[in-house]
């Protein structure tokens, strides 16, 4: 059971949420059963060969899962995910 | 009676601005250490002639351009930027005879569009609900309609990470035998890419850690996750943790730095030291060194420095990267 974060270019998926309580022992779970409850959510987070989408960057407990273990990065009872797009830094 | 110099080593001595970039120094945080076995090092990127790290990476890029032959005196050099690497280019382009435009996003602070303007820049707006996204995305239509100018793209050109592959790190190496941790800001990649790789080759242990940043509402202007984008030059396989940092705890942090240092830096320096904090909290010994990209100054009229935080953390329509 993880907290997720919807980033505003999510939330017209989520019916406005900006926070969900979804199930699942690892990220891909997590993030499968957030696309399940809102289905409008899975072709933004997932590409077509059901990796995570090229221009999402997932985080749980502040670190970037892309990093840790992917998809398969284990998830803890109350960690925190936060879902935010890709974007340009740098000055 | 006259004194030795005990302050060394000096600056050194150069025959022109452009020339004296880098070389700045590696200054030791104790009071941020969280156990005594672990130091904790700042380089200190601000004290470059422009105030930033980005001189090192402007140098690079027009340098590199000269040297392929792709630009020449009086041609135009146009960039994208939300304005370190706009500052650098303006300083380095007038003092060698290329006119600069910069695209960057209107929700920029002030002190960076003035700096701009001062060093004879022309700037173009782009909206500031984009972000740097909507800069970068400007800048490359401008370019593809206008083959008389040259656009260095920091975002994709491999001579920002050769800047810091060949310049800031071993830069570092000079002064530290060992380095357990090198945390610094990814906004284009350059830093932690440059450094990364030079510093997985001299020493495999040591953790390569990017601090990145929360975008604000600039998020909002995105229709769709599509719409992202990853600088080209990155390679998320060189980074050992990527730690992302709220604009709460970025500007606690950097108040932090002053408070305890008496380091005036940027807001990013402050998320980037909150992540070096963290990392040095995992360990039991060794160097942890993190990159202090720029002074405060450019932040100023944000009250960045003495508004009360939750004031502050609101601001998030503004670029602090």
């Amino acid at each position: 059971m993880a907290l997720v974060r919807i980033p505003p270019v999510l939330r017209p998926s989520t019916n406005g949420e900006r926070e969900v309580t979804v199930n699942g022992s690892t990220i891909g779970e997590v993030l499968g059963n957030l696309a399940e409850a809102h289905p409008a959510t899975k072709d933004q987070i997932f590409a077509a060969d059901g990796t995570l989408n090229r221009y999402v960057n997932v985080y749980l407990n502040d670190e970037d899962v892309r990093v840790l273990g992917g998809l398969e990065t284990a998830v803890g009872e109350g960690d925190q995910l936060v879902i935010l797009p890709a974007m340009a830094g740098g000055r | 009676m006259t004194k030795p110099l005990l302050n060394r080593p000096c600056g050194g001595r150069f025959g022109d601005l452009v020339q004296s970039i880098g070389a700045t120094p590696l200054v030791e945080l104790k009071r941020l250490s969280p156990k005594p076995g672990v130091r904790i090092w700042a380089k200190l990127e601000c004290r470059n002639p422009t105030g930033s790290i980005k001189d090192r990476v402007a140098r690079a890029l027009i340098e590199d351009a000269e040297e392929k032959g792709a630009i020449k005196p009086g041609m135009t050099i146009l960039e994208p930027t939300s304005g370190n690497t706009g500052i650098a280019l303006a300083m380095i382009c007038s003092r060698k005879g290329y006119p600069l435009k910069v695209v960057m996003p209107e929700s920029v602070t002030a002190e960076r569009t003035e700096l701009l303007k001062m060093y004879g820049a022309e700037i173009v707006y782009s909206p500031g609900d984009l972000g740097s996204n909507g800069a970068v995305e400007m800048a490359l239509k401008m370019a593809e309609a206008d083959p008389s100018v040259y656009m260095p793209y920091q975002y994709g050109n491999p001579a920002n990470p050769l800047a810091h592959y060949n310049g800031t790190a071993p830069e570092i190496l000079e002064e530290l035998d060992d380095v357990a941790a090198f945390v610094a800001g990814l906004g284009t990649g350059g830093t932690l890419m440059g450094v990364g790789r030079r510093f997985k080759e001299e020493m495999p242990d040591c953790k390569i850690v990017a601090a990145e940043p929360m975008q604000g509402e600039p998020v909002q202007g995105l229709r769709s996750l599509d719409d992202g984008f990853i600088p080209p030059i990155i390679d998320l396989s060189l980074l050992d943790r990527k730690i992302f940092v709220s604009n709460r705890d970025a500007i606690i942090w950097t108040r932090k730095l002053l408070d305890e240092e008496g380091l005036f830096a940027g807001v990013s320096s402050g998320a980037i030291a909150r992540v070096a904090v963290r990392i040095a909290d995992e360990l039991d010994e060794g160097n942890v060194v993190f990159i202090v990209c720029d002074d405060g100054w450019r932040y100023m009229s944000s009250g960045l420095y003495t508004k009360p935080v939750d004031e502050i953390a609101e601001l998030e329509s503004t670029l602090w990267w």
